[in-house]
């Protein structure tokens, strides 16, 4: 391989964003034919470098060349020229037009719109590939996986030689996953070369020919897949050896805390997003939650917190001296006076739980700005609240003053689980939490949940890595489609039953 | 560097931080800029010389005392109306009925003035104007906010349509009591009883909408950073989902702060009636609902910074204004100039948000 | 007794300026402007064509062109109302600025425009007529088919109309099938749904809008010539064409986004402005003031009929004004 001309070469790629570097002098070769793993933790500039190839971003400085001819990628026009194509880790799909419309979207070929016979092209790369879509189904009505399914033909669609693929099993099933890795071989066996950016490991052991790994914007080594253990892998990624396991201290006198019985909800367009679920989250310990995104976790979490209402079944707390009490149609503000304290992540971070605009300090005061009598707001304790979890959390801030949108997506999220702890509850609902954290911050919110699950609190964990979910977790309830598929031992279930159950309600044979 | 030549010549990007004083500079060169331009094209038109040009418009705002103090409370209306916008755009809430509100505080007050004179004591008549034109304001400005907290109505075309009701409703009110019959006009009304008239302090009309105006900057400032309703007005505005989170009721917000909004517009209705005016027509407010929404927007919702703001643009409207008298021309000069000014302050803000980049040649690369 | 057929030409008249201003306001939201300046482009392509035709009046005195006399406004029109499209793209777009904003400051100044130069050309010029009435350009942009008069009430109803009126029934049919059957008008629906993934795609989101929005300002500018040319007989006076920049915007809402539709929906809003001159009061002329007022309530209930109904596909575009940078994370 070393005597080929890459087909695709990047020389000392720059990129900063104001007084941020993303990417300082990396380089990176990829073959005909081959999968190559780029790997690095969130925050590593591994998005930015493909931004650039695909004409998202312009690099400051460095060169590109493909097919040993250096090149300059202005617009994402040019990198379709050059057969380069991007699967963005958010799709780029528009939502009220059809998989076709979507798919032949900005092409400038010649003669009018004829989407009968782009529909028949599709259902040819299709069936070259293994791919399943209807072509003129609404992108609002599929499912992630379908999303992007749509998302590889429209690469291929467009001719394209070398796909980019950031973080694509983010959001599937291991069965999902392992079909898209199907697909990627047939591409590979079809001469296609594929960069996939993940931080999984085990991902780029299965599907990789070679990786290249990327810390802090630097370009660290490339290896053959071949002769690279896990663990040599991890470190040239981290920097420094890390150790690899999550504690799971046993549950101290676990109590029910929280009940749900037969809850059903339904959004405000009248779709059903969760039926007839029933559990209960204990003290002390903490209950995971597994599915796919979007099949009632947010609701769930949602209607214990009492920001969403449902149609039928109740939910109680239940106070340390057995008393039930109906959390359902109770106000918000109630409910976590309770103690119930509700910390979702979503995907655009500062949607729900931090005001972006506002700086640290004002972010606190979110939780606390009734208390006191008058009609003026107390600025000191929320103040001195901001500068504890800065200080205790390690908050990588210029100060308390600083609006929360110009911090790192850890920071934010350190931020918000810190002001969510800090109200000491007794109940601890979280999504997400490590969405898009590096591993040191990612072990250090780990560290917290565990800390508050020693102090007794129930904590309900929403999270998307299976494995982390396996590990950290007492017991695991699986939503399928809105409803409870399962509900495991932590210590003893399996990531393929997780999978299965998460697919399929009740687990059992998938298709 | 083989590929410098196709870089692109500018490349844009945010600018994390800029400094107060160059955020002011950037601003403060955007409004000369726009006011050389404005001298231009009014040199242009009336084939005088530039220099001129400002000269009529500073004697047309200061020429004289009376000058002075019809300035001042021109100044004055328009702040208390910006004032009175500015918690609902806060919001996010997009408040274009600004007019239809202020007119109906006109009409409330005018209303009782016209039916209720001589049935009460001067000082009551006065309570029942001021509560009628608080009520009259809030009604406007209540029914588009009840349809957007419930069904997400579009507020924008909302409002603005409850201004040309507002209008039609005074057009009818005006040939209703038209004085004298025929003249299709309310003309001054009480002008020699004065009944319902505010008293002039220190024999000038014009001194207590200034009071007012001041003490309304004020509080507003207070209102909007210093107070829990200020507080919540803020989250809602800038993140809803947020603002359900924590318990924030979205609807009641909403709603709450229009009813302020349109309160103050009452007010402003009031003061036009009772203290300056003393009369009602269809154009009372003249457009002032639509001045204020940028005088509040471009000082980005400050009270203080909307005093600035709304002189920036009175002194235009008023400097216009004199120009067309002297030359004969009509008003709307002043509209053309107002425009001029806006794009300029409005475009400006690109410098304060983003940096610009141009390519550098490839000498400099290398070295 | 209502007179249908007297009724229904006058709703058609009345309805043009509003369907410009719909037509050209739909294809500037499709691409995720919301041009709140509309208002005021329509009083400037107004007072464009009156300079235009004024001065050529003026120039040509008795021996005017049919031509010509039609082209000159026509194309001072379209110039005005694109000048005005690029200060609002070059704000929006390019500038990235508030688009309530930037459009209320257009609508002022746009309105100053047409109401300034609609009361000072006469002096401006040094002419010596005492108002600003273009009958003779009028005659030629309105007239009608020759043989119209004498179809009784059909052609009343359906021809008795200038050109533009058609212009503008042909514009909204071109318009719907655009957006809806061929490549560009999937393109443009894409940059106004999600300009970050059109851009993806490799369409020129900047240009997009650009385009959109100048050849949308231009549309509504023709509904400002047809007002003043046609339906004013050419005599402008100052705020006569009063808010019906407004009320083409309220239609945009009214018809989900569909040229089509507007068609009707625009001539209905026409028939609501002039019902007041149908409805019998007497003598009573408080009572007719009151009628005027119906048009805005109807687009208010119109406004909450909109919002009750949350069907996807008739949304606005999901990125209406929203200024977009690719480099936003």
């Amino acid at each position: 391989m070393e005597n080929k001309t890459p087909i695709l070469k990047l020389k000392d790629i720059t990129k900063r964003f104001g007084d941020i570097i993303a990417n300082e002098k990396v380089c990176l070769d990829v073959y005909e034919g081959e999968i190559l793993a780029l790997l690095g933790e969130n925050g590593s500039g591994k998005t930015t470098l493909m931004n650039m190839i695909s004409g998202i971003y312009f690099p400051d400085e460095g060169e590109i060349m493909v097919k040993g001819q250096p090149v300059s990628i202005a617009k994402p026009e040019d990198a379709f020229n050059l057969g380069i194509g991007m699967i963005h880790q958010h799709f780029k799909l528009v939502d009220v037009l059809t998989a076709t419309e979507n798919i032949i979207l900005g092409l400038k070929e010649k003669g009018g719109l004829d989407l009968k016979k782009a529909a028949e092209r599709i259902k040819e790369i299709c069936d070259t590939y293994g791919f399943e879509i209807d072509p003129n189904q609404k992108i609002y009505n599929m499912s992630v996986s379908q999303k992007q399914t749509v998302e590889i033909v429209k690469v291929l669609y467009r001719g394209a030689d070398i796909l980019i693929l950031d973080e694509p099993t983010a959001v599937l099933t291991p069965q999902e996953a392992e079909k898209l890795f199907n697909v990627l071989r047939n591409m590979k066996k079809d001469g296609k070369s594929v960069i996939i950016i993940t931080h999984k490991l085990n991902e780029v052991m299965e599907i990789s020919d070679r990786v290249t790994i990327l810390r802090k914007g630097h370009y660290i080594c490339d290896m053959e897949t071949k002769s690279a253990s896990v663990q040599a892998l991890t470190d040239a990624m981290v920097g420094h050896a890390v150790e690899l396991n999550i504690d799971r201290p046993e549950p101290v006198d676990p109590k029910p805390r929280i009940q749900v019985d037969h809850l059903t909800v339904r959004s405000q367009d009248g779709v059903l997003k969760l039926k007839d679920v029933s559990f209960t989250a204990n003290s002390g310990e903490i209950l995971g939650i597994a599915g796919i995104a979007g099949n009632g976790q947010k609701e769930l979490l949602e209607a214990i917190a009492g920001l969403q209402p449902a149609e039928s079944g109740d939910i109680y707390f239940i106070e340390e001296d057995g008393s039930r009490e109906e959390l359902l149609g109770m106000d918000p503000l109630k409910i976590a006076g309770m103690g119930v304290s509700l910390s979702f992540v979503p995907e655009d971070r500062l949607g729900m739980g931090l005001v972006g605009n506002m700086n640290l300090a004002e972010n606190m005061m979110l939780r606390s700005f009734r208390k006191g009598r008058g009609v003026f707001t107390d600025r000191k304790a929320p103040y001195d609240l901001a500068e504890h979890v800065v200080e205790e959390l390690e908050v990588n801030t210029p100060s308390v003053f600083t609006p929360v949108r110009k911090l790192s997506g850890g920071n934010v999220q350190k931020v918000l689980v810190g002001r969510e702890i800090a109200s000491a509850p007794t109940v601890l609902l979280t999504a997400y939490a490590v969405r898009g954290l590096d591993i040191n911050s990612s072990y250090m919110i780990y560290d917290l949940i565990n800390k508050q699950k020693k102090r007794g609190v129930a904590v309900v964990y929403v999270g998307e890595d299976l494995d982390v979910l396996l590990e950290l977790c007492d017991r695991i309830l699986v939503l399928c489609d809105g409803q409870v598929s399962g509900i495991l031992d932590g210590k003893t279930a399996q990531k393929n039953e997780v999978g299965l159950m998460m697919t399929k309600v009740g687990g059992g044979e998938a298709e | 560097m083989t590929n410098t030549a196709k870089t692109p010549l500018v490349h844009i990007t945010r600018r994390k931080n800029i400094a107060w004083y160059r955020a002011w500079i950037v601003r403060i060169i955007a409004v000369i800029l726009a006011l050389i331009l404005c001298g231009i094209i009014t040199t242009f038109v009336v084939h005088i010389n530039p220099i001129e040009v400002y000269k009529t418009m500073i004697s047309g705002n200061f020429g004289t005392a009376r000058k002075v103090w019809f300035m001042g409370q021109d100044l004055a209306t328009l702040l208390i109306i910006s004032l009175a916008l500015a918690p609902a755009f806060r919001m996010r809430f997009w408040n274009l009925g600004g007019d239809g509100q202020a007119l109906m505080g006109c009409f409330g007050a005018s209303a009782v003035m016209i039916l209720c004179s001589g049935s009460m004591p001067n000082w009551l008549l006065l309570i029942v104007m001021f509560a009628a034109a608080i009520f009259c304001g809030m009604l406007w400005a209540f029914v588009p906010a009840f349809f957007k907290a419930r069904w997400n109505t579009n507020e924008t075309l909302f409002t603005l349509m409850m201004n040309y009701l507002a209008t039609q409703l005074i057009a009818f009110f005006v040939v209703v009591w038209e004085n004298p019959k025929g003249s299709s006009k309310i003309g001054i009304i009480n002008q020699r009883t004065q009944l319902g008239w505010l008293p002039d302090i220190g024999g000038n009309k014009y001194i207590l909408i200034i009071i007012v105006a001041v003490v309304l900057a004020v509080a507003m400032f207070i209102y909007m950073r210093y107070s829990k309703h200020g507080y919540e007005i803020a989250v809602v505005g800038e993140s809803e989902p947020t603002a359900r989170y924590v318990g924030i009721k979205v609807r009641k917000v909403i709603i709450r702060t229009m009813l302020l909004s349109g309160a103050i517009c009452g007010l402003a209705g009031f003061m036009m009636v009772a203290s300056t005016n003393h009369t009602l027509t269809t154009t009372l407010v003249g457009g002032r609902g639509f001045t204020g929404v940028m005088v509040a927007w471009l000082a980005k919702f400050n009270p203080f910074f909307m005093i600035i703001t709304s002189f920036i643009l009175v002194f235009l409207g008023r400097g216009a204004s004199e120009i067309s008298t002297m030359f004969g021309f009509n008003d709307s000069f002043g509209s053309i100039l107002t425009g001029i000014i806006l794009f300029f302050i409005i475009g400006c803000e690109f410098f304060l948000n983003y940096e610009l980049h141009f390519r550098k040649s490839a000498k400099k690369e290398v070295a | 007794m209502f007179d249908i057929v007297a009724f229904i030409p006058r709703a058609v008249i009345q309805g043009i300026p509003l369907l410009y201003g719909c037509v050209g306001e739909t294809i500037t939201e499709k691409s995720g402007n919301l041009n709140l300046g509309t208002p005021g482009i329509m009083y400037v392509g107004g007072i464009c064509g009156v300079i235009g035709s004024f001065v050529y009046e003026q120039k040509a005195g008795d021996h005017m062109i049919g031509f010509l006399a039609i082209a000159i406004p026509i194309l001072c029109c379209l110039i005005g109302s694109l000048l005005m499209g690029l200060i609002y793209c070059f704000l929006t777009v390019t500038l990235r600025a508030n688009q309530n904003v930037t459009g209320l400051a257009m609508t002022t100044f746009g309105v100053g425009i047409g109401n300034f130069f609609g009361g000072s050309l006469i002096k401006l010029s040094g002419a010596d007529v005492p108002s600003i009435a273009l009958s003779k350009t009028h005659a030629y942009i309105s007239a009608t088919l020759p043989f119209a008069k004498n179809l009784g009430w059909f052609g009343k109803i359906f021809l008795s109309y200038g050109f533009l009126a058609y212009a503008a029934i042909a514009m909204a049919i071109i318009a719907a099938i655009t957006l809806k059957k061929t490549r560009v008008g999937l393109n443009l629906r894409a940059v106004g749904e999600s300009p970050a993934t059109a851009d993806a795609a490799g369409i020129n989101v900047i240009r997009y809008k650009y385009v959109a929005t100048c050849l949308g300002a231009m549309i509504a500018g023709l509904g400002g010539l047809y007002y003043v040319m046609d339906f004013a007989s050419g005599v402008w006076s100052n705020d006569a064409f009063g808010d019906r920049g407004w009320l083409a915007i309220a239609l945009v809402i009214f018809t989900i986004w569909r040229p089509n539709i507007a068609i009707f929906a625009s001539i209905l809003f026409g028939g609501l402005c002039i019902l007041h001159m149908f409805i019998p009061s007497g003598t009573n002329l408080a009572v007719k003031e009151l009628y005027k007022g119906i048009p805005y309530l109807v687009t208010i209930i119109v406004l909450i009929f909109t919002s009750l109904r949350n069907k996807r596909e008739n949304q606005p575009p999901a990125s209406l004004g929203l200024s977009y940078f690719r480099e936003d994370r």
